[in-house]
């Protein structure tokens, strides 16, 4: 690890203020920053610590419910109004990771998260996220944890996380805080697509602190979160899908998708609900459903699969929640 | 303030880079807590930090003043073990005895997590107090990694102290 100078935030402008400089960097739980600072891959001359700012509530915001930025993974997915009102949350934080990260991991952290393609993690190798320029050695290589929608000529990497996945389906808002401005942002829209600056995973500026993540008034329905894996347990996404469902005399009413582990963020196609709400559930409407998602997607080589596999995946889904026959 | 292993007061390091898990091992000489990856991805280094487990080794040490970390060595000692400690060596829950410490560590703040209620991605029902099966045993545990796979009896150990209901 490279040295670098240790501050700890007294208060949020102090971060921020200490954030605005390019060298720095903000740690919450450590659990993916102190990963990538052991492997060089992130090298701060100052690391801001805002572990011990007061964000860590979980507090209801009018209907709906107000996340702190600092609130833990294990928190906010044992919380009780997460658990009835937003179970599809509570089941993608808890698909990820162990018990032991997830205590550590903070709702910040989580959305800042950065991939994890090979290339990027092993500071031998061409990567045009972590050193702009350089090439992306996925591109024509390992790519089997890669995108397969979205992707540029610069950069195939997957956002691997899926608490995120969730809050889009959802439609959660991310609040960001400056050293003298806030703003919000959705959820759906706090990801960027690669294009020609991979270096940049969010729409957060420098000396921008995420404060927390807000959940709108509970909508019930049918709440699902399928993650295919490699295993059962600990590991990472290569398919996920979020859904939250509702019908009214055989009749979607809401289809709210969101998908993990096919982009560089999570994919949000508000096509997909134009098509089901209204229509009666059946296998030609599913198949549709994901023609229109994969429409543009592309493979590369390794990572073929995964075209299939989100039509598979997103029909499981679509039956469960149905009780449709594929 | 400093920082308070198994009840040691002991001063915080001046290089930020120290991880947590150095800092027992190389520091305050608490050999017990094992480095297997490093990356938080084989469990050998949990321990308690405040009662919750962490994995120390994605901690920086300076980050802890004021906390209370307990280690394998705080759990209990040969000639006073710990209730799960007494269990892993009943059962023959380990081989090389490698991972144990983390394991151990692991299945001690796990049982409390059951107790407070906290789900599992093996939990059925959300909104129901979790039950101690032995899937949501294996679940719960997945973060510890046993390279000589001694897991079949790890579980029977967790089991054994987790009493009738598991
Ligand atoms: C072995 C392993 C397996 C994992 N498996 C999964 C998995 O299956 N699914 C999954 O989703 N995740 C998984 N993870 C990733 C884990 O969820 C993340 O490491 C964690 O959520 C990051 O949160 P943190 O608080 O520790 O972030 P940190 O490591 O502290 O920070 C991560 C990034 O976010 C920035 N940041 C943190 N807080 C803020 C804030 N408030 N405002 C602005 N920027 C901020 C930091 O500057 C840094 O760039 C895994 C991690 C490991 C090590
Ligand atoms: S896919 Fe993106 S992160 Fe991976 S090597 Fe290419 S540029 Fe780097
Ligand atoms: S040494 Fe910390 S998880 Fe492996
Ligand atoms: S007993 Fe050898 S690694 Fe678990």
């Amino acid at each position: 690890m490279r040295p670098f100078d240790y501050q700890r935030a007294e208060r949020l402008e102090h971060a921020a203020q200490l954030a605005a400089d390019d060298d720095t960097m903000a740690l919450a739980g450590g659990t993916n920053l102190i990963d990538l600072m052991k492997l060089q891959v992130e090298t701060p001359q100052t690391l801001v610590d805002i572990g011990r700012l007061s964000l860590g509530e979980i507090a209801d915001e009018g209907d709906g419910l107000r996340i702190g930025a600092l609130a833990s993974n294990t928190a906010t997915a044992a919380h009780a109004r997460v658990r009835s009102d937003y179970p599809v949350l509570a089941r993608a934080i808890l698909a990820g990771a162990t018990q032991q990260l997830r205590n550590k991991a903070t709702t910040g952290g989580n959305l800042c998260q950065r991939t994890r393609c090979y290339y990027f993690t092993n500071i031998d190798q061409p990567c045009n996220k972590r050193e702009p320029g350089t090439g992306c050695g996925a591109i024509d290589g390992i790519a089997k944890l890669h995108a397969v929608l979205g992707t540029s000529p610069h950069c195939i990497a997957t956002y691997p996380g899926d608490m995120a996945v969730a809050l889009a389906a959802l439609d959660a808002t991310v609040e960001i805080a400056g050293d003298s401005h806030e703003r919000s942002v959705p959820v759906r829209e706090f990801h960027r697509l690669p294009g020609d600056t991979p270096e940049r995973d969010n729409v957060l500026e420098a000396g921008e602190i995420i404060t927390s993540v807000t959940l709108p008034a509970p909508v019930g329905g049918t709440q699902i979160y399928r993650k295919v894996r490699e295993r059962s347990s600990y590991a990472f996404a290569l398919c996920s899908v979020a859904a939250v469902i509702d019908m009214a005399d055989n009749r979607f009413t809401r289809a709210d998708l969101a998908f993990g582990g096919l982009a560089h963020k999570p994919w949000h196609d508000p096509r997909i609900a134009d098509l089901l709400v209204g229509s009666e559930p059946s296998p030609a409407l599913f198949d549709k459903a994901a023609d229109l998602l994969l429409e543009d997607a592309r493979g590369y080589g390794e990572n073929d699969f995964k075209i299939p596999l989100a039509r598979r995946t997103l029909t499981a889904v679509l039956c469960e929640a149905t009780g449709v026959e594929a | 303030m400093p920082i308070t292993i198994n009840d040691t007061p002991h001063d915080l390091p001046d290089d930020p880079r120290v991880s947590l898990l150095d800092f027992l091992r190389s520091h305050a000489g608490l050999t017990g807590t094992k480095k297997g990856c490093d990356h938080g991805q084989c469990g050998a280094c949990t321990v308690l930090v405040n009662g919750v487990r962490i994995n120390s080794c994605l901690s920086l040490a300076v980050t802890h003043d004021g906390d209370e970390v307990t280690t394998i060595e705080g759990l209990g000692s040969p000639v006073s073990p710990s209730e799960m400690q007494q269990a892993f060596l009943r059962h023959d829950g380990f081989q090389c005895g490698y991972c144990t410490p983390g394991q151990i560590c692991s299945a001690t703040a796990m049982l409390k997590e059951i107790a407070a209620g906290w789900p599992s991605d093996a939990t059925d029902d959300l909104e129901a107090s979790p039950k101690l099966t032995g899937e949501e045993i294996r679940e719960r545990m997945s973060g510890n990694l046993c390279r000589c796979g001694a897991y079949a009896n790890i579980v029977a150990a967790i089991r054994d102290v987790a009493g009738e209901n598991a």
